[in-house]
């Protein structure tokens, strides 16, 4: 075999190589993005509307959305009253981490101060917290001051969803793009006008 | 405590996998110092695209699972999520519809070339019955798979497959309910379809195309002369007449593999129904089980067959008759007695059957498409009779048939 | 058989059969790339067909996409129910509802176009005619007795068809057909609602199989990169086989 043969073999070999491997990925795209959500799954985790204007302050109203919860909290002035002295026991008192829309501060984390709508999945291993809404202590925490604890591993939120320092979870609860449609009826899922 | 080295270990993790799993001298086996005879010609491409088929086979219809449902009431609207709400579904289930006919396009040609050349001759007989138990479990497999969509074909298919069981004496009423698990074609029929056509008979299929494989690895592979290679070696025992596989036909295989694509895809990508041919019309009307559709048949690659099922006028003896055409070829290496392989050293009288005998399949696959009429009844009887007179003919002009020497070895061209 | 033969070098008019006795007076052009003759077959879908023959399988959003078509266009545009834009578009007439009104539940049509094929479609669209003896008062060359009514009678006008009733030698009666006349005018000339009938069948075409539109943009780059490939393979094939010889 002369070099000539060597060395016209080797740029043969190199180029076709490489086309074959771009085609490989090429070929690779359809079946990794059918693993995608299908149509069927977007049309089913599409914005839901819920009806809060019967939601007494204090109360809270389960919506499924994707099919996961959404808290809707109506929560009291007295609730949202202590946030603010609770920012040196939280681990994200801003929310600065957090998955939030940009339209909700790191407070409030809402788009009407009492109005609290979250993702009621445990940003830790995603088990569901329970609702704890009395500022009177508890089991787990003797100043409880209203929020959610999850049974799983004893991850505690504040009743903004702000995590406290010393659970294993180390994100606040995710609060999902929502918007109002009118007085009594917020849509979860849809950003509204600020999109 | 001394050092324990093993006599084969070149050290490193080469070394300590070989040493435990021969995977160099599995490469060695059967690429890089499996000697395959150099004139290797056209014919020679389906093997590993039937291999490429497979895989592609494997491949989608383990994605088309994933979001399929084997469900009398869902299946048919399975089918058209997956071509419209399922991300790249569509392609994913044409590659797996337009590659089902394509493993019986390369299948056939890669037994037609065993017919050319004498494949099936000794020592490969065993290739041949295996390549042969291949064939009928990709039929079932075929037949199994063409269920799932639940099309009206779909339906009445399998009900006139299955009622093919009861051509069985004695129990053949009680057999057609038991494949059923129902009085018809049923949700239970297409949910033990399902299992087998993902689960069972792919399993069967790889484990024979493994042996298939090991078969003829162990005799080596035939070639257009159908000169044994084995005969002349040098002084290494390689032999003079073979290449290693790899390199030499692997890059040939790879070009084989790019035309292949470039008509496959072409038909995926352009005419993925190949106007009813490889998707029928009729399989898009949901299953009806209270309208049958105007013409039964199913796809091509079954007409020539079931042409021979119909020429039949009493079910039995045509189901019979039917069956018999597979099971002689099984025979094949016995019923061709000849000592010569390659149809290029034998007499024009071979040649002309043979080509009787391929261009009679074709028309016979061609007559199972029609719908019936007694001309076309007439013609299938005729070729049907043609086809099997064709082995009794074979079986002994072969045996003192006169041909043309072969040569020692391959000569260059 | 050769009657329709004679027939069709007798009218001027070629009268075309397909396999099956169903009758193709003539084959239709369509083009799945023309988005405007899409948008106006969805119209007519949804305006006169989707009353009683529902697509499940088929999604607003995705025709909307499809055919360049705002939520907004399409949802107060073109589609009647208050359907949500990612529904599917099924119907809600129920099916003991249909088999009382029609005798039969209308089919799904979805997937028509591939099971009937376009050229059925746009000949049954354009050969119905008046027939006092049938129970709708219609009938229909191409597809005989047909249990669907004349939807589209206001646009296309009502016509009756003139056949050559004979017996042969054998006394059996025959029935060629030989042309249509118009008795009432529609609100639509002839090419107009033929026009109509073409983007509606173009349009069944299109929901049969909406990947046929990504399809068929990706073939020729696909079968160009393999063109490529191969070529280089083939070049690396020759290159190896200097070796033997």
């Amino acid at each position: 075999m002369t070099d000539n043969v060597n060395k016209s073999r080797r740029t043969l070999l190199l180029s076709t190589g490489a086309l074959g491997a771009v085609g490989a990925g090429f070929a690779a795209v359809p079946f990794l993005k059918s693993w995608l959500p299908s149509e069927r799954a977007k049309a089913a985790g599409g914005p839901v509307k819920a009806d809060v204007s019967k939601l007494e302050p204090g109360q809270m109203l389960n919506v499924m959305w994707r099919g996961q919860p959404v808290f809707v909290v109506n929560r009291t002035d007295q609730q949202v009253g202590v946030l603010e002295s609770l920012n040196d026991k939280l681990k994200d008192p801003e929310s600065t981490s957090s998955v939030q829309p940009e339209y909700v501060d790191g407070l409030y984390r809402s788009r009407e101060e009492n109005l609290l709508v979250v993702v009621g999945i445990c940003t830790h291993l995603g088990c569901s917290p329970k609702y704890y809404p009395d500022l009177v202590p508890q089991q787990f925490d003797a100043e409880w001051k209203g929020g959610f604890f999850c049974p799983c591993h004893s991850s505690r939120f504040d009743i903004s969803g702000r995590v406290f320092s010393g659970s294993p979870a180390s994100r606040n609860l995710d609060i999902p793009p929502y918007t109002f449609l009118d007085d009594k009826t917020i849509e979860i899922g849809n950003d509204g006008e600020q999109v | 405590m001394g050092k324990i080295a093993s006599s084969s270990s070149k050290g490193g993790i080469g070394g300590w996998i070989n040493d435990r799993l021969p995977v160099t001298q599995f490469y060695k086996d059967h690429l890089s110092e499996y000697y395959a005879p150099k004139n290797f010609n056209f014919w020679y491409f389906f093997g590993s695209l039937a291999l490429l088929v497979l895989v592609n086979q494997i491949v989608t219809g383990i994605w088309l699972t994933m979001h399929y449902k084997p469900d009398a009431d869902k299946a048919f609207g399975m089918v058209e999520y997956i071509m419209r709400d399922v991300p790249w579904g569509w392609l994913i289930r044409y590659l797996h519809t337009t590659g089902a006919s394509a493993f019986f396009v390369v299948i056939y040609f890669h037994m037609f070339r065993g017919l050319l050349y004498g494949s099936f001759k000794k020592p490969r007989e065993l290739v041949w019955i295996i390549g042969m138990l291949i064939y009928l479990a990709l039929m079932a497999e075929a037949f199994l798979g063409y269920v799932l969509p639940w099309g009206n074909m779909s339906y009445w298919g399998a009900k006139v497959i299955t009622q093919l069981f009861g051509a069985v004496p004695f129990v053949g009423d009680a057999l057609v309910e038991w494949v059923r698990g129902d009085y018809v074609i049923s949700d239970a029929t297409l949910n033990r379809f399902f299992a087998l056509h993902v689960v069972a008979l792919p399993l069967a299929i790889v484990a024979l195309v493994v042996l298939h494989i090991a078969a003829l690895h162990t005799v080596g592979s035939n070639n257009p002369e159908g000169i044994d290679i084995k005969k002349h070696k040098d002084e290494n025992g390689k032999p003079l007449d073979g290449i290693p596989f790899h390199p030499y036909y692997t890059v040939k295989d790879i070009f084989g593999v790019g035309v292949f694509l470039l008509i496959f895809l072409f038909i995926v990508f352009i005419k993925p129904d190949m106007g009813g041919l490889f998707l029928e019309h009729d399989n898009y009307v949901p299953a009806d089980p209270l309208v049958t559709p105007a013409l039964i048949k199913p796809v091509w690659y079954f007409t020539p067959f079931y042409a021979m099922l119909r020429a039949v006028p009493d079910m039995q003896l045509g189901a019979l008759i039917m069956f018999a055409a597979i099971i002689v070829l099984f025979f094949l290496p016995w019923i061709d007695r000849s000592p010569v392989r390659s149809v290029r050293y034998r007499r024009w009288p071979f040649k002309l059957m043979l080509g009787l005998f391929a261009v009679s399949f074709c028309i016979l696959g061609w007559l199972g498409m029609q719908a019936a009429s007694e001309l076309y009844k007439l013609m299938a009887q005729v070729l049907t009779a043609f086809y099997f007179f064709y082995f009794v003919w074979l079986f002994f002009y072969s045996r003192n048939e006169k041909y043309h020497e072969v040569p020692e070895r391959i000569e260059d061209h | 058989m050769k009657k329709i033969i004679l027939l069709m070098f007798l009218t001027t008019s070629p009268l075309l059969m397909a396999a099956g006795d169903y009758y193709i007076g003539e084959k239709v052009q369509t083009n799945i790339r023309s988005t405007e003759s899409l948008r106006n077959g969805a119209k007519t879908y949804m305006n006169y067909c989707m009353g009683c023959h529902s697509m499940d399988f088929q999604r607003y959003n995705r025709v909307a996409e499809d055919l360049e078509l705002s939520e907004d266009e399409m949802m107060n545009g073109l589609v009647l129910t208050d359907a949500k834009f990612t529904d599917k578009m099924t119907i809600s007439m129920g099916d003991a509802q249909a088999k009382e009104w029609f005798g039969k539940t209308p089919p799904d049509l979805s997937v028509i176009a591939k099971a009937r094929g376009l050229d059925w479609l746009y000949n049954f669209l354009i050969n119905y005619y008046a027939d006092p003896n049938s129970v709708t008062g219609w009938n229909n060359l191409t597809l005989p007795n047909a249990s669907m009514p004349h939807v589209l009678w206001e646009l296309q006008g009502i016509r009756k068809a003139n056949f050559d009733i004979y017996d042969d030698e054998d006394g059996n009666e025959h029935k060629d057909f030989q042309n249509f006349e118009m008795v009432e005018a529609g609100l639509l000339s002839e090419q107009e609602y033929k026009d109509l009938a073409r983007d509606l069948v173009n349009f069944l075409d299109y929901s049969s199989e909406p990947a046929q539109l990504i399809r068929m943009s990706y073939a020729p780059w696909v079968l160009l990169f393999l063109s490529l490939f191969t070529f280089m393979a083939y070049l690396l094939k020759v290159n190896y086989f200097r070796d033997i010889h």
